[in-house]
């Protein structure tokens, strides 16, 4: 895969960004500090800053060694979060089958067939194979206590962090006419995209106060948050066309699209730490938690946008 | 000589083996961790659960620091031994009480090994805890331990998880995160009664359990 002109564009626009932000992020701290204690929205708002360092090095150099390069990021990425995932999920003992084969056969399995092109089976494999067979490989150990809680969680598991994962590398392998070996900007604007409204999420709330969406739901979620992502999201959603295979508009519908999901899924991650009474689903990104933390919203972002991509752009 | 720098590299081996399969995170929850003398006593459920405490401790507290562990299982064969006695550098104990000599006493031993200087890792229920139940009774070891060297901080270790990795009769490791937390020391108060003391241990390490759930 030979770099795209615009990927370079991307990334020189990336770093310049990201180096305006450290700095601004450094002074406020420094200024903070001197007036009194740690702010935590500062030092929120820095550990973000470095996730974007790490996220933008990371894909960058998984691009330099093409489209393997890639998948085998995100295959390490899958792994990471099914870890977080399946340490809290419900089991047994008589479990110890059906994890051997989420981590040793699905997980590679699927981005076996991500790698070498087979999209078809990409996009059934854990929904109708591994559903099947799974539930069939706990039975046979005989234990039925909270049978279907167990089956029911670990899937829920597959198919977040391999199935939905799994389609950020996907895109690479759609034909789009007229954007043959771009590919990889699509994964580029998703992350920005999704992490952008993510971001703003955190913190137009802070900076224009908090109207909760409503009661019962957690205090972080409010109306300011919500539209404050969703906008972030369209706009660069929309000044990123020039990357995409999309016309400004259509950018920008995409945009809120994809915003409006990581928004959910967002949501939808922290009713499940709630319910299982943790703070963070782990803790390999000091400061930040795990990966899951950092990449809920992309997780839920990633398969809607590869199929409306497809089904809008693709021939055949 | 060469089995020396043998069982230095199978240590590193074996920490980075643990840290790549459990992930394991310590949690120093009322106690931190700096180069005293302390005997850890942890809960039981697996037969990596000395590797694992040992790979969370830093380094400089790790060189220094013995598993207490059964010889009937550590000296089966010549690669348990190996890893037994010269990668983990434990404190083998016999644990037939009717069929060992007066000097084989374990804690004998474990008072040897702490006047020697260093830390232990014992499990004081004993033996591998295969039931529903979180914590076992504990064995007496700890308190006449605690009794003939009432110094040295005795810290509850909970170790979280492992028992999922690599449940009893499973031989493959699942790569799933484990955690160590290791809670306030206690120590033993000048007359306390056998089995107060033994309880007081017991609650302090169950404790941790409960912590490590919310």
């Amino acid at each position: 895969m030979t770099a795209p002109a615009e990927f370079a564009q991307l990334f020189t626009g990336l770093v310049l960004a990201l180096l305006g932000a450290t700095l601004v992020a450094a002074a406020l701290r420094r200024w903070w500090r001197a007036a009194g204690p740690e702010n935590i929205i500062v030092e929120t708002v820095f550990a973000r800053i470095n996730a974007w360092w790490a996220m933008v090095v990371l894909l960058s150099l998984a691009a330099l060694f093409g489209r393997i390069g890639v998948v085998v990021l995100f295959a390490f990425i899958s792994f990471a979060a099914l870890r977080e995932f399946l340490t809290l999920t419900a089991k047994r003992p008589a479990d110890h089958w059906v994890l051997m084969f989420s981590f040793f056969v699905a997980l590679p399995l699927q981005y076996v067939l991500v790698a070498t092109g087979g999209i078809g089976l990409m996009t059934i494999f854990i929904p109708v194979y591994a559903f099947l067979f799974l539930p069939v490989l706990a039975a046979v150990r005989g234990d039925t206590a909270s049978f279907l809680a167990r089956i029911a969680e670990t899937q829920w598991g597959l198919m977040l962090c391999i199935f939905a994962a799994s389609h950020a590398p996907a895109l690479l392998w759609l034909d789009i006419p007229g954007f043959g070996g771009k590919q990889i900007l699509l994964i580029a604007w998703l992350v920005i995209v999704v992490q952008g409204a993510d971001m703003a999420h955190f913190i137009t709330p802070r900076l224009m106060g908090r109207t909760r969406i409503a009661p019962g739901v957690p205090h972080s979620r409010t109306w300011e948050g919500f539209i404050g992502a969703l906008g972030t999201g369209a706009v660069l959603g929309t000044a990123l066309a020039w990357i995409t295979p999309f016309a400004p508009w259509q950018a920008a519908i995409m945009a809120v699209v994809v915003a409006l999901l990581g928004y959910g899924g967002g949501m939808v991650m922290a009713a499940i730490k709630r319910d299982r009474g943790v703070a963070d689903w782990g803790h390999l990104i000091p400061g930040q938690g795990g990966f899951i933390d950092r990449l809920d919203s992309f997780v839920f972002a990633a398969p809607l946008f590869f199929h409306l991509v497809q089904f809008f752009w693709t021939v055949g | 000589m060469l089995k020396h720098l043998l069982a230095h590299v199978a240590g590193h081996g074996l920490v980075l083996f643990v840290r790549m399969v459990t992930a394991p995170r310590a949690i120093w929850a009322g106690i931190e961790p700096i180069p005293r003398q302390r005997v850890y006593f942890a809960n039981h459920t697996s037969n990596a659960d000395f590797p694992l405490v040992w790979a969370v401790l830093p380094t400089f507290l790790r060189s220094k620091t013995r598993p207490v562990a059964a010889s009937d299982y550590w000296l089966k064969n010549r690669l348990r031994a190996f890893f037994g006695r010269d990668v983990l550098n434990a404190v083998l104990i016999n644990r037939n009480a009717d069929n060992r000599d007066p000097e084989e006493d374990p804690v004998a031993r474990m008072i040897a090994a702490v006047d020697g200087g260093a830390s232990l890792i014992i499990f004081p229920e004993g033996k591998r805890n295969l039931t529903e139940d979180p914590l076992l009774p504990f064995k007496t070891g700890l308190y006449h331990l605690a009794r003939a060297r009432p110094h040295v901080d005795l810290v509850p270790t909970w170790i979280d998880n492992l028992n999922s990795v690599l449940p009893k009769g499973e031989i493959v490791p699942v790569p799933l995160i484990c955690t160590v937390t290791f809670g306030p020391p206690i120590h033993i108060a000048p007359g306390e009664d056998r089995d107060i003391f033994l309880d007081r241990a017991h609650r302090a390490l169950a404790a941790l359990n409960k912590a490590s759930e919310t």
